[in-house]
């Protein structure tokens, strides 16, 4: 009897040459050999890099739309945005002596949310500081995707927030009407600037918005199509719910966490948003911030959001909660961006908290 | 004009969400039952075999037979070097501990004791039978067995060697007498077969009706209950309606006997889950099914039972399903125990060129092989010739915490943690997350986007996690 050759390959079935002998048969004729490993031996179809080139996909029409809205340096954005992201991964793999995995489209999708939280009158040196904060310090000096506590996209959001104040709270444009797409391009750009719904809200108050952005169903129905200003890639609720909507039907995503999100910043903004009690407006507030973003994209990233149902609802609370406050009493006009960041640490906490329901525990409790 | 894409994309939607929906509806109203928490839908790959009727394989010359092919001590061999044995002769018994005796296949000669390789425990001592092709095949008239005693009917069972041949094998005698403070009410025949590929159950089923039912009579009887259920994924109508039929004529005013449609899904075959979805009572951690009062069987050890009670005829032969797309000719075997995986691929045919792995078992929870001297034992119900592209190899990565191994495991576990944790080299710590309670069905590794040997780290918090 021969040594068993399956015991001599590795043991969680990476593909391993065995030397099988092919008996005298004639049937055997092709020395093939088979592989070896541990069940289950068919597998679904989905992958890491399906999740990601996926959710990359549903966040391209809010991109093509935010070419219309704010023209053509938007894509020239992104793309640097993406490229530097994914430079920035393969050469921060290589200098910790990891495997280039550039082509699962982690980095890209992370490349191009930086790009969205960022306004679109920028110079195109930031998105390129904000992939170093974001891919080497925010994901692969913490161990890789995976096990990044932070989101890395908000994360390079806010280092850029942090180091550029002035470009990154003023470079708005307002939006283009007559598809103008090239106006912005080169000089001028400092002249055309525009403030934010949530900052005029803020800073002027309500009649100052009102007479800025008009009143109606005509203001609910540009902000919802993304004709307002904002950072590139939050302004179009309609794109990134539709995309939010279809990673849902792929099951990619549950309803817990953007449900949360929105349903408590409605609520709160109801309640605390207007000048009495129970009087703001909280569509509004879902429509002129980035929260229909951050809660389909950003507040759902995998790796920074609790995977039990219950943790999710809570961390969603959690989130939705902290925006209201930094909204109403914080420095900034808007707070989604800090709000997740400060329940991203949290997520495995509450994971460790809420456990799943065991079938049925052992008689008398565990051992 | 031809319709645009749009609109056929529009169509497309509508005719799936209302398959969903008339599929939730027909689920409803022909109350098919299943597991509520956890599970997955491989894809079900029964097509090949599911319409082959069993055929009887011809003998090879050589048998190996395991000495240990139940859970428990292995066997002893009763019999000595050149004896002379006859078809369903004793060759092996237990004679301390749990077990059940083990027979000859065939006529032959006793050529040898040595050791066989095996798919789990890489080798297994065996007994090497010559086989006499010139004696006649063994009779086995059919006898009426209402005059036994219980207690006569279980020394039936356990003298034949009857064990769970669905897989696991455990000795049949020893679950068919629970536990004297136990109160057994309901007996569940597991027709599910909800590993895919595998359609000997099915086969069985649809050929042998009347044999599993009155198999199921003998063990109502044995166990002084009254009522038996069926369970049979939706995937097999006909096994559904072939059975209701048998177990229409088989009931009788003592012994209710009736098939329960299941909904398909996997591991809706697995002990708990199924009692879970027949009889919605919830088998506690590290308690075996008889304390919520239930006694679970597959289907083809109740033929089994029969076989031994009605006919006297042990246990020696197992119908089995060869498939995969790397076979010549894919086939529901009914095969000696002992016969080696390479004269099955002989009397198949061949294997094709195309051929990347061999499994014995299901493609969920079976083992791969690196050769075909690998025996058939009474628990294998398939050895599968997979190809390349049905098979997955891609390497796995890091976990990205998706959560998706939370939703799929049907024991309510963190797979994702314990994985983290053995990684981490701490699988010591991993007994809170109640790994024990895993049975390793698979569907954290099936559904893992990252590829992620999900159960092999939980084996390996198993073995370092106390319990």
């Amino acid at each position: 009897m021969n040594l068993p050759s399956h015991r001599r390959c590795n043991l969680f079935g990476r593909r391993i040459a065995i030397e099988t002998q092919a008996p005298e048969d004639q049937s055997f004729s092709s020395q093939k050999n088979w592989i070896v490993s541990v069940s289950p031996h068919v597998k679904s179809n989905e992958s890491v890099e399906k999740i990601m080139w996926t959710v990359l996909a549903c966040l391209m029409p809010p991109l093509i739309l935010s070419v219309f809205i704010f023209g053509i340096q938007t894509l020239i954005i992104t793309a640097v945005s993406v490229i530097s992201c994914m430079l920035v991964e393969a050469v921060s793999q290589k200098a910790l002596g990891r495997p280039i995995t550039i082509r699962d489209g982690s980095a890209a999708l992370t490349g191009v949310l930086i790009a969205f939280v960022i306004p679109p009158g920028v110079s195109y040196l930031l998105p390129v500081l904000g992939a170093v904060m974001a891919i080497y310090i925010g994901k692969h000096l913490l161990g890789g995707i995976g096990y990044n506590i932070f989101n890395p996209a908000l994360l390079g959001r806010a280092f850029l927030l942090a180091t550029f104040p002035v470009a990154m709270t003023s470079a708005w444009l307002p939006p283009l009407d007559d598809l103008s797409i090239f106006s912005y391009l080169g000089s001028g750009v400092d002249a055309v600037t525009a403030a934010t719904p949530l900052a005029v809200m803020k800073e002027q108050g309500m009649a100052a918005f009102t007479q800025a952005f008009g009143s109606g169903t005509s203001l609910y129905t540009s902000f919802f199509l993304g004709w307002r200003p904002g950072c590139i890639g939050e302004t179009s609720g309609f794109m990134l719910v539709l995309g939010g909507f279809y990673m849902l039907y792929r099951g990619y995503i549950t309803w817990h966490i953007p449900a949360s999100v929105l349903g408590t910043i409605a609520l709160l903004s109801w309640i605390f948003g207007g000048e009495a009690l129970c009087s703001g407006d909280p569509l509004l507030a879902i429509l002129s911030g980035g929260a229909i973003l951050g809660a389909f994209y950003m507040a759902n990233d995998y790796v920074t959001s609790p995977t039990n149902k219950t943790s999710q609802l809570i961390y969603g609370v959690g989130i939705g909660g902290l925006t209201v406050l930094i909204r109403l009493k914080g420095g900034y006009p808007e707070g989604i961006c800090y709000a997740i960041l400060l329940m991203n640490p949290l997520s495995s906490v509450l994971d460790s908290f809420f456990k799943p329901k065991r079938f049925a525990p052992p008689v008398g409790g565990d051992k | 004009m031809e319709k645009g894409y749009a609109t056929r994309l529009f169509q497309g939607a509508i005719r799936f969400r209302r398959r969903r929906f008339f599929q939730a509806a027909s689920n409803i109203m022909n109350s098919f039952l299943t597991f509520p928490k956890g599970g997955v839908h491989p894809p079900e790959a029964k097509g090949q075999t599911a319409g082959l009727a069993i055929e009887r394989m011809p003998v090879p010359d050589e048998l190996e037979i395991i000495l240990g092919q139940h859970i428990g001590a292995p066997c002893t061999p009763t019999v000595k070097k050149r004896d002379v044995v006859v078809e369903g002769a004793m060759i092996g018994e237990v004679q301390k501990g749990l077990g059940v005796p083990l027979h000859s296949p065939v006529a032959g000669t006793i050529k040898d004791f040595g050791m066989s390789a095996h798919p789990m425990r890489v080798t297994s001592p065996s007994i090497t039978i010559t086989v006499d092709h010139t004696a006649d095949p063994a009779i086995y008239p059919r006898n009426d067995w209402s005059a036994l005693t219980a207690a006569e009917l279980l020394g039936r069972v356990h003298d034949a060697g009857i064990i769970g041949i669905g897989g696991a094998g455990f000795p049949s005698h020893v679950k068919l007498k629970p536990p004297p403070d136990a109160k057994i009410d309901k007996l569940l025949l597991n027709g599910a077969e909800c590993e895919p590929y595998i359609t000997a159950d099915h086969r069985q089923m649809l050929e042998m009706a009347a044999d599993i039912v009155e198999g199921a009579k003998i063990i109502v009887k044995i166990l002084g209950i009254q009522e038996c259920i069926i369970g049979i994924e939706r995937n097999k109508p006909d096994a559904i309606q072939v059975m209701t039929e048998a177990a229409r004529a088989g009931s009788s005013a003592g012994c209710s006997i009736s098939v329960q449609g299941l909904e398909v899904k996997y591991p809706q075959g697995s002990e708990k889950q199924l009692i879970q979805a027949l009889t919605g009572r919830k088998v506690p951690s590290m308690a075996l099914p008889s304390t919520v009062g239930v006694v679970v069987h597959n289907v083809s050890t109740a033929r089994a039972i029969c076989d031994a009670v009605v006919c006297g005829k042990p246990l020696y032969e197992k119908v089995m399903t060869i498939s995969g797309g790397g076979i010549t000719r894919p086939a529901n075997l009914l095969v000696k125990v002992g016969t080696k995986a390479s004269d099955i691929v002989a009397y198949l045919g061949g294997v094709k060129p195309e051929l990347a792995k061999v499994i014995m078992g299901g493609p969920m929870m079976g083992f791969a092989v690196s050769n075909l001297d690998v025996p058939v034992t009474k628990t294998t119900s398939s050895i599968l010739f997979l190809t390349e592209k049905e098979i997955d190899i891609r390497p796995y990565s890091q976990c990205i915490r998706c959560g998706w191994c939370l939703e799929a495991c049907p024991m309510g576990l963190e797979p994702k943690e314990i994985g983290v944790f053995v990684e981490a080299n701490r699988a010591e710590d991993t007994a809170p997350f109640g790994v024990f309670d895993c049975f390793e069905c698979g569907s954290c590794a099936f559904i893992c986007p990252a590829k992620r040997p999900l159960v092999q780290f939980i084996r390996l918090a198993k073995m370092k996690a106390k319990r």
